[in-house]
Order: structure tokens, then sequence, then C-alpha cells
């Protein structure tokens, strides 16, 4: 028998309970750093008291409620500061604040809605992309600053800024910490969910380093992704992105071979799919199907789904890939979009079908330095035995890419 | 990481259990979904309606249940934490809402990491 580690607890309770507690306290304060920072002091007191005391019976509940009472001191401070300064009858307004939050305490049911509501703040469009994932990152999937700045490869003090910055710019700019009112809710959920899909993308195809994915960062993603969901099971597209990314993170056992390498999906041993993250994909898709309307992200898991529920890639349903891209070119025009589908029509109906859609995309500003394009294009050459024309744009595409891993592929294919 | 919960009963009072027990398990199971930490769970069926196969000196052999041994296993869940610490608190506060609303139930979860494809040789 060996003791729990109490300082161990407490970082395992604060990764699970930090966004509620933050969450919380952002509701009583309406301020998100303050949030945090009487949130970190709870957690301060809990590394301090529980090594000495033991571990409280319930040590989540410990944490919200010692955060709470020192929000609420905060409060009645600040009510007995202004009651001096005005010296005016405010105070009843004041102590029925007090009294709601101690309310609060006691029914604590809205936990949900205060996740909401930190979710829609962190993920502001007043936010530069970069500060949301950061922020995000930092108060609803409790990372530090450190794991931060190592997910996304920059330097501690960079990832410190992006959250400071955040923080004083939703300060700065009086952003409220509510729900978003019905006509701005499609474009501020649209904010949520692609601060969610980057942080997932960046963990699946890791721009930039040695490794061709960071699995963790997926993981904080689909922990988000699933929190949405269960808050707000009424939305498509969040079950649409959910399922996209439960559907895309089975493949991660398969995605790398012996050494690392990529290993791309039609050459992977479909075996080591994670089954039950595809079946939890394929019922997250059809609670999507369920509720009608069709976006983006619906579109994609319907494509990922193709190819989860092909046994060998033979198997897989390339026409209805190929008319799925068609039908997202239309609902989200993007070059890269555009670019999978000339992948989906080679395969349904010929590399030379394929090869004139990639062609019409040469001259697309936005696919310049993009290394999937001529890596696309150079294995349609291949494909219509045009072999030395397909080395030179895999070469292309070696030069392109950050990802070392990457690279390595590209080259091993242009010295072919 | 993932960490497989199997819960199984050493002593089960005469009496069914609570019905705010199993409201409590429910919501916690709820909640630890929409935390999206609980990826899978189910309970398990008495011993009675199961069957173990067992090799033994060189023999197969195929035995119904119910299992000689006290403790029954109850349930199992599939949590995917970000570490063992995060497994053993949800284990505990199952085990918790176990002690605190079926008075005289005791028993135990094992809290087991389940390889995952860094484990396996490629």
């Amino acid at each position: 028998m060996t003791e729990r580690d109490p300082r161990r607890v407490v970082e395992a309770v604060w990764r699970i309970e930090s966004a509620r507690v933050i969450a919380a306290l952002a509701r009583m304060l309406h301020d998100v750093g303050l949030a945090e920072e009487l949130a970190q002091d709870a957690l301060v007191l809990a590394l301090e008291q529980w090594p000495r005391t033991g571990v409280p019976g319930n040590p989540g509940g410990w944490l919200m409620l010692t955060a709470k009472h020192r929000a609420l001191d905060l409060i009645r401070r600040r009510a007995t500061y202004e009651r001096k300064l005005e010296e005016v009858g405010r105070d009843m307004e004041i102590r029925q604040e007090a009294a709601e939050a101690e309310l609060d305490d006691a029914l604590d049911d809205h936990v949900g809605d205060d996740l909401l509501r930190l979710i829609f703040t962190t993920c502001h469009p007043v936010l530069p992309a970069e500060g949301r994932v950061a922020l995000t990152l930092r108060l609803l999937c409790g990372l530090t600053t450190e794991e931060i700045a190592r997910a996304f490869l920059v330097p501690e003090p960079t990832a410190g800024q992006r959250v400071f910055r955040a923080k004083r710019t939703l300060a700065d700019k009086r952003v409220p910490i509510e729900l978003p009112p019905p006509p701005e809710l499609p474009q501020r959920l649209a904010s949520v969910l692609e601060v969610v899909y980057l942080v997932f993308n960046e963990g699946y195809a890791a721009t930039a380093g040695d490794d061709w994915m960071r699995p963790s960062l997926c993981e904080e993603a689909l922990r988000l992704g699933r929190l949405l969901a269960a808050l707000m099971p009424g939305e498509a597209e969040v079950h649409g992105l959910v399922a996209l990314m439960e559907l895309q993170a089975s493949r991660i056992p398969a995605r790398t071979g012996a050494d690392g390498e990529p290993v791309l999906l039609l050459d992977q041993d479909r075996g080591r799919w994670d089954r039950l993250l595809v079946r939890r994909g394929l019922e997250a898709l059809e609670r999507a199907r369920a509720l009608g309307a069709f976006g983006p992200y619906c579109l994609q898991a319907a494509i990922a789904a193709c190819h989860a529920r092909a046994a060998a890639p033979e198997d897989t349903d390339w026409e209805r890939v190929a008319a799925l891209y068609r039908v997202l070119v239309h609902v989200a025009p993007s070059p890269v979009v555009e670019l999978n589908r000339a992948v989906a029509v080679a395969m349904a109906y010929g590399p030379e079908r394929g090869l004139e859609i990639v062609d019409g995309l040469l001259d697309e500003r936005a696919l310049k330095g993009y290394p999937q394009l001529p890596a696309v294009r150079g294995d349609l050459l291949d494909r219509l035995g045009r072999h030395d024309e397909a080395r030179a744009e895999f070469g292309r595409a070696a030069r392109l890419t950050r990802n070392a891993r990457e690279r390595a592929l590209f080259l091993s294919r242009a010295g072919g | 990481m993932r960490y497989m919960l199997i819960l199984r009963a050493i002593d089960v009072p005469n009496t069914p259990p609570p019905a705010e027990l199993m409201e409590a398990i429910a919501k916690l199971g709820e909640e630890a979904g929409r935390a999206g930490a609980l990826l899978d769970t189910a309970g398990l069926a008495p011993s009675a309606q199961g069957a173990r196969v067992e090799v033994s000196g060189g023999k197969l052999s195929v035995t119904d249940g119910p299992f000689a041994e006290a403790k029954e296993l109850v349930s199992y869940a599939l949590f995917q934490v970000r570490s063992k610490e995060e497994a053993v608190e949800w284990a505990s506060r199952f085990l918790r809402l176990h002690r605190d609303l079926w008075e005289g139930w005791e028993g135990e979860a094992d809290v087991l990491r389940v390889f995952g494809p860094q484990d396996l040789p490629a």
C-alpha cells in the first residue's frame, strides 16, 4: 500500500474541476482574469493544506467552495469600499448580489451555463485566433502556460503573452460574460468550433516540428468538443465537429509507422483503427443527421465516415466521397477542400479527372506554399505514368513543408 | 491515456439499491461523459447469468455461473484521462457515492491502464 501523493491528487482534481471553478467565479465577478486568479489561489491553498491535513473527502467540492468563498470575500470588500465611497444606499443591492452568490453556492446547478458562458467568452471574435486558442486551453482545459507553449512550439513567454493579452482585451473591450444573443449565435458558435478544431488540427497534423502528431492536443480538443455537445445538444454542427474529431482520432494508432513516420490514409492498417472512437464518431454523426441541417463540419464528418465504414481502401465509396466534397465546396468554398475533392474524384473516376481539378488550382493564391498541392499533383502524375514530373512535384512538396516527418515522406517519393 | 475501471462488490446489504444512489450514479456518469472523460460504461449482470472458460492441466473446461468467490463484478467504465490520479479520482467519486448512499455496501474498484498505440510495437 502506498499513500496517495497529495500534490498529484491536487493536480488531478484541478484538471477535472478548474474549468467549472473558473466558470462559476467568472459569473460571480464578471471578469475572467480575476476569476482565474482567485481559482488559482484556491489551488495554491490546496497545495499548501492537503499535504498537511490529508486530501479532503470531496476534493472537487473543496476547491469549488474555497474559491467561491474567496470570490464572495472580494465582492463584500468591494461592497464596503463602494459604500464608503458613495455613501449612498446602494448597499441593499450589493447585499442582494452577495446573497444571490451565496444562494448559487447552495443551488449550484447552472454549472453547464457557466461553462458555456466561459467558452463563448474565451472564443470571442474580438480576440485573435491565437489568443482565443491560448485562453481556451488555459481556462477550459486547465493547461499551464508551459504546456501551451510546448503544444504550439512557441517560447513560454510568448504563450504567456497570448493569454495575458487575451484577458486584457476582454477587460478593455468590456466583453460581457454571457451567452450570445440569438441573432449572434451562429457566428459566435462558428468562432468556438473554429478554436476547438484548430486545437485538434495542431495535434493531428502538427504543422511544424519533429512530431507528425501531438495526440495529447487532440485529446484536449475532443474533450472540449464532447463538453460542447453535452452543453448544446440541439446544435447539429457541434455534433458534426465531434463526429469529425472522433473519426479522425480513431486513425491515430495507424497514422505512424514503426519509426514514427507518417502513414497515409490509404496505406493504413485499418485493423489498428480505434473501433471505440469510430463507433462514437458514427453515433455523433447520427445525432447531427437527426437534427437536420448539414454544415461544413457535418459534411467533413460524413466524408470521414465513408472511410471509417470501409473495411479496406478498395471498399471506399469514392463516388459518395466526391459528391460530399462537391456539396462542401458549395457550403464552405475553399481551395483546400477543392484539392481534397480532386483526390476523391481521381479515386472515383480516374487520375485524369482529378488532375484537371488540381491544375485549375495551380494559380490559387491561397495554395502558394501549401505542400499538399504539389504532393497531390505528384501522386496523380505518378499514377498516370508521368514519373519524372511526379518526382519534381514531390521535391517541391518537400521544400514547402515545415514538418520534418512529412518532409522525409515527400523526399522518399521524390527520389524514387 | 485510457484507464479501465472495474467495480466489484464485496458485501451487498439485503436491501435493494436505494433510488438516490442510482440517481447519483447516473448523474455522476453523465457529468463524466459531458466532461469528455467517460468513453464507455455498462453494468454487468450477476455471474449466475454468465459462464467461465478455463484452461487447467492442459484441459479446457466451461463452467456455468454463479462463480464461487464472493466478489461479484458490478460494472466497467472506460476513461480517457491525463493521469492515473485523474482516473483514481473518478473511481473515488463513484465509490464515495456507494459509501454515502447505501449503508453497509462494501466493494472495490480496480483502476487499470489500457495499453495505447504508444505501448505497442508497430
